[in-house]
This record gives structure tokens, sequence and C-alpha cells, in this order.
């Protein structure tokens, strides 16, 4: 019985780098399409993304919020949540951070910088925690309600960042964070920042709290089966709250690191869909915080790789766009991969 | 008589567990054969094989005096072999028509003639005698008639050999007699049935001959008239089992659980417990008899925690705890196996050691400080209840969802009988549970009994009350209609109350001396 343990881990795993082989043979055949060799391609798109340690950090630079939302997504779904609202958590959870940044000034960096990021994590998590008590108080679906929190966000940063907080030059932006609020640059010219170790203490602390701690077995036992919980004496709607509110502090981080760590201030629709990215990455990581890591990695690694593709080859950028279109439509169709790959499910 | 189907030496491993060692079996023409055996003993894989959807590792099936390969549900179709399953396989919204013709859709040019379809499945029930309306979305119907379309459907594709897969586990004592009546109507006319159960009145009631599994080997074969209750069993658990469960008279104590015109109403408003009043006492055993759907649940959710009480007041002890949470409940003493243990009472993809913490996940020693979690104790716990309960695979680490029923239902009793409850709530404790288990729950029960337990039990199985309970309450439509002593009680008196008779009007004789 051991045996069918083991062999449902290692079908985790198997799916999705399936999905992955899958997505690039498929993608082979479009570069061939415009008359390019794929192995040509695919090596660039290798070499540029993880050939050497400036490459690499670049790639962890992209993955680096790519984390921060896929846990966000993956956090929420093992209480039995979708979370799509991690866009907005996003852009409320950057605001609040890039706000303490510019506001406080004078403070010491090892005051403001905590002080920052925890502001960040504060607005993911009232951004987060609006659906989670709509749904848990009113039973509203927690979909519904975070799209139309994500408009509410981006349009509220939109004015705040060119009306109240508006940094006075020709661009939609606040004005930048004092240097104390900044987060440090680990590997310049790249732009790769301490972020990356917040992420990496984020996936730590969100497998810790769902595997060893009381609130994660109640967490996940909400999600598995609410009315079993409900029986075990287990509040689901507290829970389903406090998924939320966890879920929106980690989106709030990605948004976070952004500013404290890229942009020093913050830009109106700087995020261009990283929660919703997050979605595809929970997906492919099987909203396991480790799978995330790679998940997201991968991700960072195709959009750095891309861009060098496109330099050297004839095959446009947006080929990648397509593969990690394919990657998700593999891994949704994990049925499909289970039949090509001969792996009979025991029924 | 000649055979329609015979079953040479079926053999089938599956990883770790061999599921049919060598086993024969055969189906004569017209007959009623039951297959009967433990969760477990090989009885579904046995059919499965027959049915195309798993293949035997070695043996021979032989079908009409031919040899064939089955290797997928079409082949079995093709020889006119049907199978209902335990789970329905329909589609809720559609109507019964177009489920049974589901996959053999009649055209009419383009379209779907819903008419002819809608026709044929009159004619069919008609021929067959299963009264049914073909327009009825499935969705509107009971288990019971779901049923009989899944029997339909198999009538339809021209089924001669039909596996009817534990049919009785999910219907009330009234379907199971309707159903009965079904199969011995397809019997006159001629069909085949392999009737898989591991109710032993049901293979005394029903069938001509009953083959016997355990552990993947076929024990025997046995005209039905050549056997009776206590060899059946015996055969199915290996060794002798007792029926009559062994129990000292009850010493009851003061009254650990009571009600005060409770009124219980469901989601749509309605009134489902009607102003009861009814205690249970230190020490002993009430039994709630009652046909299914007339408030049992309802009255057992709301002392539990989970339904609202819409008036009338809960006492556990010297609390009140009408409303309160369920946590609330458990703090206050509170023991329960739910009726539905997959539904409630087990998270099925947790593992059987998380399954054993449910409820007291939050108490120590499972929890270190106040939140972090100590796996060490909760496998301890885990390895404790496994053994005494005899949780088998006894794998801690296994999802609970890979057990057998019996052994699902021991993870829920396990984990709520060793907190030694004030009260102990059991919902159809041995639903869907084999012989052998049914026999150590219902010893378990009586040792909660003797140990101080108040004991409250809903059962729908006439069985289980009477030799479990101290006293007996009959719910029906929502009101408590009687209370008796156990000594005043018989099957025949309690069926005539559970369907709504009164105790004024049962048979003079029987009444005397007994009427309150």
């Amino acid at each position: 019985m051991l045996s069918r343990a083991k062999a449902i881990r290692w079908q985790e795993i198997v799916t999705p780098l399936a999905a992955v082989v899958l997505a690039l043979i498929i993608g082979s055949g479009f570069i061939l399409f415009v008359g390019e060799n794929p192995l040509t391609a695919y090596r660039i798109l290798f070499v540029e993304s993880f050939g050497s340690i400036r490459n690499l950090a670049t790639t962890l630079q992209r993955a680096t919020p790519l984390m921060f939302t896929g846990l966000a997504v993956a956090f929420a779904y093992r209480a039995g949540l979708f979370n799509i609202g991690a866009e907005g958590q996003v852009y409320m959870g950057a605001f609040a951070a890039a706000w303490v940044g510019f506001t406080f000034t004078g403070l010491p960096r090892f005051i403001h910088l905590p002080l920052a990021i925890l502001a960040g994590m504060a607005g993911g998590a009232i951004w987060g925690s609006i659906p989670g008590y709509l749904k848990a108080k009113l039973g509203i679906h927690e979909v519904i309600n975070a799209i139309m929190l994500n408009f509410i966000a981006l349009y509220l940063t939109d004015w705040l960042a060119t009306g109240p907080f508006h940094g006075g030059s020709w661009v939609p932006e606040t004005a930048r964070i004092s240097p104390s609020a900044a987060l440090t640059r680990l590997y310049p010219p790249t732009r790769l920042s301490g972020g990356i170790f917040l992420a990496l203490a984020a996936a730590v602390v969100a497998y810790f709290i769902l595997w060893k701690t009381r609130q994660g077995y109640e967490l996940r036992a909400v999600g598995l089966n609410p009315q079993a919980a409900e029986y075990g004496g287990i509040n689901v709607a507290k829970n389903t709250v406090i998924a939320m509110a966890v879920a929106g502090a980690i989106a709030g981080l990605a948004g976070t690191e952004q500013i404290l760590g890229l942009h020093n201030r913050f830009i109106v629709r700087f995020s261009a869909d990283l929660g919703f990215m997050g979605i595809a990455v929970a997906l492919l990581g099987k909203n396991h915080p480790v799978g995330v890591l790679f998940a997201a990695i991968l991700f960072g690694a195709l959009q750095t790789g891309s861009a060098a593709m496109d330099r050297l080859t004839s095959v446009p950028r947006e080929l990648i766009t397509i593969i990690q279109a394919l990657i998700i439509f593999f891994v949704a169709a994990e049925y499909l991969i289970r039949r090509i790959l001969r792996m009979r499910e025991e029924a | 008589m000649d055979k329609v189907l015979e079953m040479h030496a079926i053999t089938k491993q599956f990883p770790r567990v061999l599921a049919n060692d060598q086993v024969d079996f055969d189906l004569e023409y017209g007959e009623i054969h039951a297959l009967v055996g433990e969760n477990g003993s090989g009885k579904s894989t046995l059919m499965n094989i027959l049915y195309g959807l798993y293949q035997q590792d070695a043996g021979e099936i032989v079908v009409r005096g031919r040899p064939v390969q089955i290797n997928e549900p079409r082949v079995a179709i093709d020889l006119k072999i049907g199978m209902v399953f335990q789970h329905f396989m329909l589609v809720e919204p559609l109507t019964v028509a177009e489920n049974i013709v589901l996959g053999a859709e009649l055209k009419k040019g383009l379209f779907f003639d819903s008419k002819r379809a809608v026709q044929e499945v009159e004619n069919l029930s008609r021929q067959y005698g299963l009264t049914i309306d073909p327009r009825a979305k499935i969705a509107d119907l009971s288990v019971g008639l779901q049923q009989r379309v899944e029997i339909l459907k198999a009538l339809y594709r021209g089924a001669e050999i039909l596996i009817l897969d534990e049919p009785t586990a999910v219907l009330t004592p009234q379907e199971v007699e309707d159903l009965f009546k079904v199969l011995r109507t397809l019997k006159a006319k001629g069909t085949s049935i392999v009737f898989i159960t591991h109710k032993i009145k049901e293979v005394l009631a029903l069938s001509d001959r009953v083959s016997v599994l355990r552990r993947g080997r076929k024990v025997g074969t046995k005209a039905t008239a050549e056997t009776d209750e206590q060899n059946l069993a015996e055969m199915m658990v290996g060794r002798v089992v007792l029926f009559n469960v062994d129990k000292k008279p009850a010493q009851p104590g003061p009254e650990v659980l009571r009600m005060e015109q409770l009124t219980v109403e469901d989601q749509f408003g309605q009134v489902k417990v009607d102003q009861v009043d009814l205690s249970v006492r230190k020490g002993e055993v009430l039994g709630i008899a009652g046909v299914e759907g007339n408030g049992q649940s309802e009255l057992v959710e709301a002392i539990a925690g989970l339904r609202k009480a819409a008036s009338g007041r809960i006492f556990l002890g010297d609390r009140e705890i009408t409303n309160s949470s369920p946590l609330k409940v458990r703090e206050a003493g509170f023991g329960y196996v739910p009726e539905d243990r997959h539904r409630r009472g087990l998270v099925l993809d947790y593992t059987v050691a998380d399954n054993l913490i449910l409820g007291i996940h939050g108490k120590k020693p499972f929890v270190k400080g106040c939140m972090i979690r100590d796996d060490q104790a909760v496998y301890e716990n885990a390895e404790q209840i496994i053994e005494q309960y005899d949780i088998r695979p006894p794998v801690a680490k296994q999802l609970a969802r890979s057990l057998s029923g019996g052994n699902q239902q021991k993870i829920v009793v396990g984990r709520e009988f060793t907190q030694n409850p004030d009260l102990l709530i059991c919902a159809q404790p041995t639903r869907g549970v084999d012989v052998g288990a049914i026999e150590f729950i219902h010893q378990q029960v009586i040792a909660q009994r003797d140990q101080g337990a108040a004991v409250l039990l809903v059962s729908a199985e006439l069985d289980e009350i009477l030799s479990l309970s101290d006293r007996v309450a009959v719910m029906y439509n929502g009101k408590i209609v009687s209370v008796m002593s156990a000594d005043e009680v018989t099957e025949h008196k309690l069926g005539f109350l559970m369907l709504g008779g009164r105790l004024e009007d049962y048979g003079a004789n029987e009444v005397n001396g007994h009427a309150k």
C-alpha cells in the first residue's frame, strides 16, 4: 500500500514534467514553421536562462514575483478556495509598501524595510480577506468577488498614483521610495533582489503552516471535505477567512518585492498579470510550495530566454507565451497525459 | 441444467493483494446466484473481470459454452452481460428515457427521437413489470427508482446476465422489498442474475444458490435451501459468529442527554423533528427505530451542533448545548458516529492517522504549544487505535479512501469510542459493514455502555435496535410515537409503529399488559 502512495507522489511529479516536454515538442512545430531549427532555438533559450550566473540571476529575478503569486493561489486552493484575486492583492500590497517607502523617510533601514514589507503583506491580506469574509458570511462565491476586487484595486491604485500620491513627473507613478526601504540588489547589474529570500521563506512558511500546524490541519480539512471538517468541530467560516488572508498576504509580498526590489516606486499597472500567472504557476506546481518554486523558476526562465531567442533567431518571443499556454493545457489535461504515459490508475 | 456462464480458476493479482485466487464460479440459466463475502474478499473484483473492467491474470471465462476474452465492457455488453453498480452512472438532469437509451440513441434524421425513446422505454418497463415514468428527470427520482433505471438500462442493451453489485446498500427496507420483487420477475422471464451482497438475510430471502468468497478464495457454493444464517456467516468470516450480543442488564444512572420540546426544521423550513421530549441515561443504550427520513438525521444533527434547533432545548449533563457549535458540544463530552462516513465522518484524502484525530486535533498531545502539530503523538495514537480496533491494512500513513467500507467505519468508531465520551451517538453504525465488523462494533457499543456512556443508537436495521437497545423509541414523521423498554419490544410491533401505526391500535392480544 505504501507503494501506491509512492506511485501517487511519483505521478504528481511526472505529469507536470510530461506537460512541459509535450509543450516543447509541440512548440518545436511552430519553430519549424517559421523556418528555424527547434534545437537551436531551445539551446538559446536554455543557455540564456541558465547558462551563466548572470543569466540564472535574471531568471530568478523574473521568477521571484511568480513564486509569491503561485504560493498565494496554491495556499488558498489547499483550503478549497480559488484565489483568482491575486492580481488585485498584488496591487494593494505594492501600493501599501510603496506608501510606507516614500512616506516614512528618515527611519533607519532595519525599521523602515520590515515596516514596508509588513505594510505590503497587510495590504494584500486585507484585500484577500474581503472575498473570504463574503464567502464565509454570505456564501458568495469567492471567484466573483475576487474578480471584481481586482478591478477595484487596479483603478484605485491608478488614481492614487496619478492623483493624491503622484510623484510629480510626467509619468503615472508615485515618488521614489527612500533607499532605507529598498531591498538589496544581490548581483548587479542584474536586478535580482533580496526578495528571492522572502519568496523562499514564504514557501517554507506556507509548507509549515499547511502540514505542521493545527491551523493547517483545519485548512486542508476544510478544503478536502468541509462537511467532515464541520463535524470535527472546525469552524469553516473562520478558516475560509484565514486562508484568503494568508493567501492575500503572500500575493501582497509579490507586489512588495516588485516595488522595494525592482521599481523602487509604484508604477501604474506595473504588475501585468503577475497574479494571473500565479494561477498557472500553482497549477503546474500541483499546489505544493516546492512545486510552485520550481514552476515559477521555469516560467522565469522562459521569459528570460525568450528575449534572447527573439533577438538571435527569427522565432518571435510570443512563441514562449504559446508554450506557456500549452504547458497549462497539458497540466489541466492530466488524464490525457496519463493515457499517453500509459500510467493506468488502479480503480 | 445448462450453464449460461462459467468462470474457471480466475486469478487476479493487484499490487500487494491477491484479489482472486483460482476462483471458480458458474451461473445457470434463470437462477439468482448470490455472491457473498466480507468487504475486500474479492466479489467485486471477480464481477469486474466478468464485465471487462479488469483483466484476469489467469483463468478462463466461458459464456453460453464458448470461451471468451472480455477485455472491455463493450464486449461484455455484446455478450448480453449487464452490470448495475453500487454508485449509479446516470446523468441527473436528463430524463429516464434519455438515460436508458444513452449511447444507443435513436435518431430521426439529425435529431434525437425522444418520442420513440419514451415509447421504447415504456414497452420495456411494461414487458418486465418495472414501473417507471420515462419522462421523469433522474434528479427527481428516489434512490430506489434510480436503481430501477440502471436495471432498465442493462435490459435495454439486451442483458440476459445481470450483475448487481451490492444493490441493497443504498436502499431503504421498503425499496429492498421492491427490488426483490423486480429481481424475481426478471428471473421468471429467464434472466440470470448475480447478486453481490454481504447481508446474509438477503441471500436467504432471494437466491437459489450462494457462493462464498473469503480473502480472494472461494470457500464454497451451496444451494440456498441447504444452508442457514449461522452456516453462511461462518463460511464468510472463517469462524463462529455471535449474532446475539452478549450483554448484561443495563445499570442506568442519571440523565446525560435531555431534549425538551425540540423542534428542528430542514433547509426548506419544513418541520422534521416535532416537539420531541427524550432523554438518555448514563449506562443505557436508547435505540431510535424508524424508517429513514422520519427526522432521525435532523434530531442527531441538532444535538451535534450541525443543525440549528428551531425551538426547544437540549442538555448534555447539566450544560445546555442548544445551538452550540460542534466544537462546544464535543467539549461537553460528546462522541458521534455519523450516518454517512464519507460525507461527515472522514476526510477521505487524509491519512488514517489524520482521520483518527479529527475533532481532537486541537487538543493535547496532538499539538505542542498552541499551534504546532506533534506528528509523533498523531502516529502513536493511530498505531494504538489501529491495533485495538483491528483496522486493516494496519498502515497509519495510508489514505482513508483506500480502505474498505468496514475498515473506514472502524476508523470513525475507534476515534469516537476511545475518547470515552459521556454521550455517544451512533447513527447507522454498521451500514455497509461486513459481518465480522458488525459483531465487533456491536460489542464495542455495549462496552461503552458498560463503562458508563449514555448511548443513543439510531438505526434502520431492526435487528441492530433489538439486540443492542435497553430502551427503544420509535420515530415517525418527526415525532417520538413510543418509548418502550427492551423486553416489551418485538420486531413485529416495531415494524407496525415505524409505519405510522398507533400503539393503541396494535393487535389487542399483544397489547394487553404492554400498552402505556
